[in-house]
């Protein structure tokens, strides 16, 4: 399955990355050599496999509901690119 | 001898006996860092206020005499760990402004034992690349020859390690990440079982593939270490309930009657003559410690390169996708809306690796393309996982080459990915079914270049591993050549 231009451009919108024609012209080819390679994988007969999400086939485990506190709110507000007042900016979302 | 080619147990034993204090100890691999480190670029941070700290605080509880084995003994983090009030990077511009507001449980677990934090160490961006390019901090070296590359992506720590700037470090392997560059730096490189060691606070590329170890100059310095980094950690939910055995423990078993497979498919006509060659050297020094040798098939290796350039990048697209410039890392410059600070801010954070397999996973997994790519590649993980698992079955560890080639020129491949990624065909099988495999330094090329060999084992079997990697040291010189060779290069 290779990739056009339109499609790139498409996927790149998806994944919220700007490409340049530059950068589109320099990634396709990389990225459609990479799709042929994967697309081996057509060849080979699954019917009926259950697909593995988890390499030692656990569950999700659950656990307790239990209130905790962390006092962390000046370290996790520093790593922040803008704050006021305690509080994340970011730019003007509804005018 | 000098301090910095001392093993662990060596070290523990000088510290107990009053020889030198961690402090000095500490000071002495600071400043080789200091002296050396321009060559290699294997440091990202380095952290002497820290080390110097916790050398003290370690040299305290020597005086007391209740000291631990790795009690003093200094250790690299890979820059991918969370180390609280330490910047912490993943090799990516997108971090270079992230400080970490707690540390990764492996960390804290080394931290707790009496391990003396060195640095953070250079990796490729977010652990994606197998030669150490793709970091944003500039390319590290290899300590055996500088053109060359170290392998990747724990390529900085590996390169530290092998270089004397660190006795032992922290490391991930995701496709290979451990054992590659151990292998290219004559080291012993282990990925445990998944799950074995704590990914909290290891800063996520593929989840269900990442996994911390080590890398180390001896099997035994290995097993010293990740013994105290694995268990069960509530904080990752991922992390096996059941416990690996400790390692150390098995390091005096003998090989007499163990079985060991070579799957053929390993081993084709196209294989590197000097690893051929290391092979086979590798596999006559096991005979003669007792292990038996016999064929096996593993016919779905063939598929596991491509399995995983559908998982390792479709997991990466998700993952990702949380390094938006709003709430921490980078972000542009004046943006116009929130829109554009999400596109510019990822499209000038990320580099063209990490783009690459974003764009490529988000379209594995996007509608129409799902089934196709993502759910076929898990189908396959799943046939493969089996074929590995049913492998195992009258033989206790796979053998086979951990890289199909040395060490190659940096820039060499550079500008041709898909080149790059098969170099991972040995190392990827271990990932996609979750089971431990080490690399151990097994020989070199003319050159002088190392040469790895890689052990499997099935699920828990880190102990095993370690041991017939140790069995091998303590028959062999390897190892210690390894050490002799840079200290050449060095002088």
């Amino acid at each position: 399955m290779a990739l056009d231009h339109e499609t790139l451009q498409k996927v790149a919108r998806l994944a919220q990355l700007g490409l340049s024609n530059d950068d589109a012209d320099r990634l396709n080819s990389d990225l459609n050599n990479i799709l042929s390679m994967i697309d081996s994988l057509q060849t080979i007969d699954t019917d009926g496999i259950q697909p593995m999400a988890h390499p030692l086939g656990f569950n999700q485990p659950l656990r307790d509901d239990v209130v905790t506190h962390q006092d962390n709110r000046e370290q996790l507000l520093a790593n922040a690119p803008a704050t006021e007042d305690g509080h994340i900016l970011v730019p003007k979302v509804i005018d | 001898m000098s301090m910095h080619t001392l093993s662990i147990s060596q070290m523990a034993k000088g510290l107990r006996e009053g020889e030198f204090t961690s402090e000095a100890l500490t000071r002495h691999y600071l400043a080789r860092i200091e002296e050396l480190d321009d060559e290699y670029n294997s440091y990202i941070t380095v952290t002497p206020e820290i080390a110097i700290e916790q050398a003290k605080a370690a040299d305290e509880l020597i005086a007391t005499g209740n000291a631990g084995v790795l009690t003093g003994i200094p250790i690299a983090h890979k820059d991918i760990f969370c180390t609280k009030g330490v910047r912490t990077s993943a090799g990516s511009k997108m971090l270079d402004n992230f400080i970490s507001p707690y540390d990764a449980t492996a960390v804290s677990k080394l931290a707790q034992s009496g391990m003396v934090m060195l640095g953070k160490t250079n990796m490729d961006e977010f652990a994606m690349g197998s030669t150490n390019e793709s970091s944003f901090y500039g390319a590290t070296t290899n300590p055996f020859n500088t053109d060359m590359i170290p392998g990747g992506s724990s390529g900085g720590s590996a390169a530290a390690v092998a270089a004397l700037l660190a006795p032992v470090a922290t490391a991930t392997d995701t496709g290979g990440s451990i054992r590659q560059p151990a292998s290219h730096c004559g080291l012993t490189g282990i990925k445990p079982t998944y799950g074995a060691v704590s990914r909290f606070g290891m800063i996520a590329f593929a989840s269900s593939l990442d996994q911390g170890g080590v890398v180390a100059r001896t099997a035994e310095d290995a097993a010293l270490v990740l013994d105290a980094m694995m268990g069960h950690d509530p904080l990752d939910s991922t992390s096996n309930p059941t416990a690996s055995p400790a390692t150390t423990a098995s390091l005096g078993d003998s090989l007499q009657g163990k079985t060991i497979g070579v799957p053929t498919q390993f081993l084709s006509d196209n294989l590197d003559a000097d690893v051929k060659r290391v092979f086979d050297e590798t596999r006559a020094t096991l005979e003669s410690l007792g292990a038996q040798f016999k064929e096996t098939d593993l016919a779905a290796a063939e598929q596991a390169v491509a399995t995983y350039y559908v998982i390792a990048p479709a997991e990466a697209s998700a993952n990702l996708s949380r390094y938006d410039g709003v709430k921490f890392g980078y972000r542009c410059k004046d943006p116009q809306d929130l829109q554009d600070l999400y596109l510019r801010s990822r499209s000038e954070g990320f580099g063209d690796e990490v783009k690459r397999r974003i764009l490529v996973g988000t379209y594995a997994l996007s509608a129409g393309y799902y089934d196709a790519y993502y759910r076929k590649a898990q189908q396959v993980r799943a046939l493969l996982t089996q074929q590995i698992l049913a492998a195992f079955e009258g033989v206790d560890m796979i053998m086979g080459p951990t890289a199909p080639t040395p060490a190659y020129e940096l820039g060499d491949k550079v500008n041709d990915p898909v080149a790059t990624y098969l170099e991972d065909m040995f190392t990827i099988p271990a990932n996609l079914s979750g089971i431990p495999a080490i690399s151990f330094a097994a020989g070199f090329t003319e050159s002088g270049l190392p040469i790895g060999m890689q052990l499997m084992a099935p699920h828990y079997g880190e102990a095993a591993l370690l041991n017939a990697a140790h069995q091998f040291q303590l028959a062999t010189n390897f190892h210690v050549q390894a050490v002799e060779k840079v200290l050449e290069v060095q002088a």
